[in-house]
């Protein structure tokens, strides 16, 4: 196990560092960053002090050097101006749109990312489970047209759409704003029990709105699965044994179309983070999604390929995590082998 | 007459289970359908009573309607169920309760319990053997949780488990069929119940498992008192552990009765026809089969073997095959185990001949036969083709030589469900050979493959449909035309009958044998069954372990089987002849598999292969350490 960990941790290491080169060179590969947009502005001012403060830039980002260099002091395997100073060492580097480090602007965005997407994904599963089991024991039955139906309307609504006619309907017929992810009054302001609570209700509208669309897609799976398992012979053998069918159903089968799901794990992470732009702009949430889709536009390089390295941790913990899970709940993955 | 002489006598007492004209209807899309049809029988008090018949014939459907756990769309329309629980005052009919109410969870495992064909699905394997059986006791009963895992240890020991503590932390892909059959009984058994429905225990297992699953039944049913109902198509396990025999067809009856008349004295032309279709080892040297429905071909009385040089000597020979797998160890920290799959194997197969390879699973005979199709390469040892220009070793073909031994070799394998691709017709499986190999143009690839069709006995209208609209008979003789449509020399047939029906195994068989007279081909056969091997073998090579044990022709081999491993394989075989009953004591022990427990002279080693003998012309058998041998 052990050693299978260590494995594990040797290959995530060897991805990332080949994931961290793509999205240093991609995001340097067209002309025009921002630094060097600012660098030739100052220097069209022709005065001294312009100059020496593009001078100044160039060295403190090495834009002197040669790109590999660049790239190794922004990963933090050389030393840069300032010795040892990058992603290894926690120092992700300075946003010039922004013109503060990436740190500040992406600060609070993340970790409120974070909250809303886990939601979000809470918020998938707690419904959608419930209504699979449910259709896929009563297949056919009306419930379960019913449930595909919504299922359907779900899946094709746009789901920024969605947040427009929540914003538009909320605001007219309760009066309640529902944009942003706390009152604007608390912008700014220190993290008390009020701004908390400010905070919670006005999760539950992106949650939904952005929870509606994963809903729909896990009922469709779940129930899809579970209709494969449910014709297993295990199944029989269950009930064959007197079981009632809700713990032979939960026990057995349901464990068993639980494997996609946990395997999904992987691709969910990073979904929280670079998800649900377009809902967070209609919203206006102060999520990273828009922080990156500026960046990207004006090629702020250190703040986007934080970001991107960011989403790419994700996916490789996401898979490990996933994996780990995996061999916990399945014994057949967990001996190797097995049919 | 005093009472108690009254009780004893059979007659007289209640029957345990009494069926009355009881009619199961499947609603699906296209229409009703009954599958039950007015079944009437008792199952008396531990006895045994055999539900015999193809499938379609309704049997697994009554064993679910006993139960209440039929399929959503099947519903029990009409008639009862009686069963006279000892336990209880008065009859309870089954048939009007409630599939999902508490006096049918009773029932359910508790007092009838069942056992399925296929071991490996019928456990789950997310759960551990322990967990599994226990589960059954404490749905049941009023035990602790250490009360039923102690329960467990004692029943899974009865059941034959060696290791019964280690076992309830098993999961069930970590044992092999046989233990796996074992916890499913210990399972059934844990609550005690009254009577046990067995649906095809041992259609799965191999001989020896089978005759040693067949001796546990027979022995905790002495000691419970429990009756059985066994489901089956193999007459051979009937004439065996059943006292009572119920056939069916098209659910309903067509004849019940004791063994004795049954086998004896069968009175129905259905029976009869199922008896005259299953192969048994006493048959006529010529003797055909007779299937239930016969299949006609015009095109096979004159199709004829295409002009080609001929081999002078054997057209398909291997020396020495050896491979060895190397398996992941189950924990995290074990070390990978080598396992030699195959040792030092020679065969060799003369022109329109059959060879039996004949062996329980994981002896090694499909790895033999893949390495022969060249898709696995062996480690040690060479395959000889010849084409009539003399032998060459198949693993040093190329280009034009190995396309050419590509059309002469042919498979035909063993489940005709997923060896069709269900999204192509049968137009596009049977061009499919042809294309690959660029022969002919549309225009003659279609009449040859009208004319494959109607070799194997098939409708030519038949070009247009899928695989999904075929039986499984009829998809395995479309298996059959695929790989006669690049007209091979060789037929590599994996277990191509086990899979089918009794009824329809004879059809299978006979159109080989036809096929084989009429184009002159040359088949390698590999089954776990002998009686279909003796059918259709001439020369039979017995496998055990990746050895060859002993080789000989048919009659030969079952006249004198001299190997202790061919002896136990042919003990194991049940036969549907009342005079040669199995003889259960003589196969309990479970010696005789391993190699290094055979006696001497038989006796291998580990890390030895031992040497062929010949002791008659043809016969041979393999014996360890020969230097000792020349010594004695």
């Amino acid at each position: 196990m052990i050693l299978f960990l260590l494995r594990r941790l040797a290959t995530m290491a060897v991805t990332l560092a080949i994931i961290s080169a793509l999205v240093f060179f991609i995001i340097k590969l067209p002309p025009g960053d921002f630094l060097t947009n600012l660098i030739h502005e100052l220097r069209a001012q022709n005065d001294s002090a312009a100059i020496a403060k593009a001078e100044f830039l160039i060295k403190q980002y090495g834009l002197d050097r040669p790109a590999w260099q660049q790239y190794l002091i922004w990963i933090g395997a050389m030393p840069g101006p300032n010795g040892f100073s990058g992603l290894l060492q926690g120092d992700w580097g300075w946003s010039f749109e922004y013109d503060k480090p990436v740190a500040d602007v992406v600060g609070d965005a993340l970790w409120l990312t974070l909250l809303v997407n886990l939601a979000a994904v809470l918020f998938i599963h707690l419904v959608a489970i419930p209504i699979a089991i449910y259709s896929a024991t009563r297949q056919y039955s009306l419930g379960d047209y019913l449930a595909t139906f919504i299922g359907y309307i779900g899946l094709a609504t746009p789901s920024f759409l969605l947040a427009l006619i929540l914003l538009y309907y909320m605001n007219r017929w309760f009066g309640v704003s529902i944009g942003g992810l706390y009152d604007a009054r608390f912008a700014g302001e220190p993290w008390t029990w009020e701004k908390i609570k400010s905070l919670l209700s006005h999760l539950i509208v992106p949650t939904v709105v952005i929870g509606l669309a994963g809903t729909a897609s896990m009922i469709r799976r779940m129930r899809a699965n579970l209709l494969d398992e449910l014709g297993k012979q295990y199944y029989v053998t269950a009930k064959a044994k007197g079981l009632g069918p809700t713990k032979a159903l939960l026990k057995y089968p349901f464990r068993m179309s639980l494997n996609p799901f946990v395997a999904d794990i992987g691709n969910l992470l990073p979904h929280l983070v670079s998800g649900s732009v377009l809902v967070s702009l209609v919203l206006s949430l102060p999520t990273v999604g828009p922080i990156l889709l500026s960046a990207l536009k004006n090629q702020d390089q250190f703040l986007a390929g934080f970001i991107l390295m960011f989403v790419a941790v994700l996916t490789v913990v996401g898979m490990l995590i996933s994996d780990i899970l995996l061999a916990w709940i399945d014994p057949r993955i967990r001996m190797g082998g097995g049919r | 007459m005093r009472y108690d002489v009254c009780l004893l006598e059979e007659p007289m007492e209640a029957p345990l289970l009494s069926i009355r004209q009881l009619t199961v209807d499947f609603h699906t899309d296209t229409g009703d359908f009954r599958a039950v049809d007015g079944l009437t029988f008792d199952i008396p008090k531990g006895r045994t009573v055999a539900l015999v018949g193809e499938s379609g014939s309704g049997k697994s459907v009554t064993a679910q309607s006993i139960l209440q756990i039929l399929p959503k769309r099947a519903r029990i329309s009409g008639g009862s169920i009686l069963f006279n629980d000892p336990n209880l005052p008065a009859p309870v009919d089954i048939a009007s309760l409630k599939p999902e109410g508490e006096a049918m969870h009773q029932l359910r495992g508790g007092r009838i319990a069942m056992i399925f064909q296929e071991p490996m699905t019928s456990l789950s394997p997310l759960h551990t053997i322990g967990d599994q059986i226990s589960e059954a006791l404490l749905i049941h009963a009023d035990v602790s949780k250490a009360k039923a895992m102690q329960r467990t240890m004692e029943v899974l020991a009865r059941a034959g488990f060696p290791d019964p503590k280690r076992a309830l932390r098993n999961y069930p892909f970590e044992l092999s069929g046989g233990l796996r059959q074992r916890a499913m009984i210990a399972m059934a058994l844990i609550t005690r119940p009254v009577l046990l429905i067995a649906d095809e225990p041992t259609t799965a297992l191999d001989v020896t498992t089978q005759a040693q699953i067949l001796d546990l039944i027979k022995e905790l049913q002495a000691e419970t008192g429990m009756s059985v109902l066994l489901i089956t198509h193999d007459l051979g396990v009937v004439a065996n552990i059943a006292d009572e025999v119920v056939v069916m067809y098209r659910g309903r009856i067509m004849e019940a009765g004791s063994r004795e008349q049954i086998f004896r004295n069968a009175q129905h032309p259905y029976l009869q026809a199922l008896i005259r279709a299953v192969p048994r080892f006493a048959m006529a040297e010529n003797e055909r089969l007779t299937p239930i429905r016969e299949v006609k071909s015009a095109a096979l009385a004159h199709a004829h073997a295409p002009e080609r040089p001929q081999p002078q000597g054997p057209i398909l020979k291997a020396e020495g095959l050896t491979k060895c797998f190397t398996l992941r160890s189950g924990r995290f920290f074990g070390k990978p185990r080598n396992v030699r799959a195959v040792n030092g194997v020679d065969l060799s197969l003369p022109v329109g001949r059959t060879l039996g390879l004949v062996g329980e699973s994981g002896c090694g005979k499909t790895t033999v036969s893949k390495m022969i199709m060249r898709a696995l390469k062996p480690d040690a040892g060479q395959v000889l083709f010849d084409d009539g220009t003399g032998p060459k070793d198949v693993y040093r073909l190329e280009g034009k030589e190995l396309t050419a031994y590509r059309r002469s070799v042919q498979f035909i394998f063993q489940d005709p469900f997923s060896s069709l691709n269900p999204r192509m017709t049968v137009y596009e499986i049977l061009t499919e050979p042809l294309r690959i190999h660029d022969i002919g143009t549309p225009d003659e690839r279609y009449e040859r493959v009208k004319q494959l069709l109607d070799m194997v006995g098939l409708d030519q209208r038949s070009l247009r449909r899928y695989p999904h609209s075929f039986s499984g008979g009829q998809r395995q003789r479309l298996g059959i035309a695929r790989a006669l449509a690049l007209e091979p020399r060789v037929l590599l047939c994996d277990e191509p009958v086990s899979a089918l029906d009794v009824s329809v195994q004879a059809q299978v068989l006979n159109l080989l044998k036809d096929l084989q007279s009429a184009l002159g081909l040359s088949y390698i056969f590999v089954s776990h069954n002998l009686a279909v091997v003796d059918y259709i073998a001439d020369t039979i090579a017995v496998m055990c372990r990746g050895y060859i044990v002993e080789e000989a022709p048919k009659s030969t081999l079952f006249r004198n089987p001299v190997h202790p491993y061919t002896q136990a394989l042919l003990a194991a075989v049940p036969d549907p002849d009342l005079d040669r009953p199995l003889d259960f004591a003589n196969l309990r022990a479970d010696r005789f598999s391993d190699p290094a427990g055979w006696p001497e002279p038989f006796r291998i080693p580990d890390g030895e292969f031992g040497t062929m003998k010949e002791i008659e012309p043809g016969h041979k058998i393999r014996v360890g350490r020969p230097a000792a041998q020349e010594a004695a």
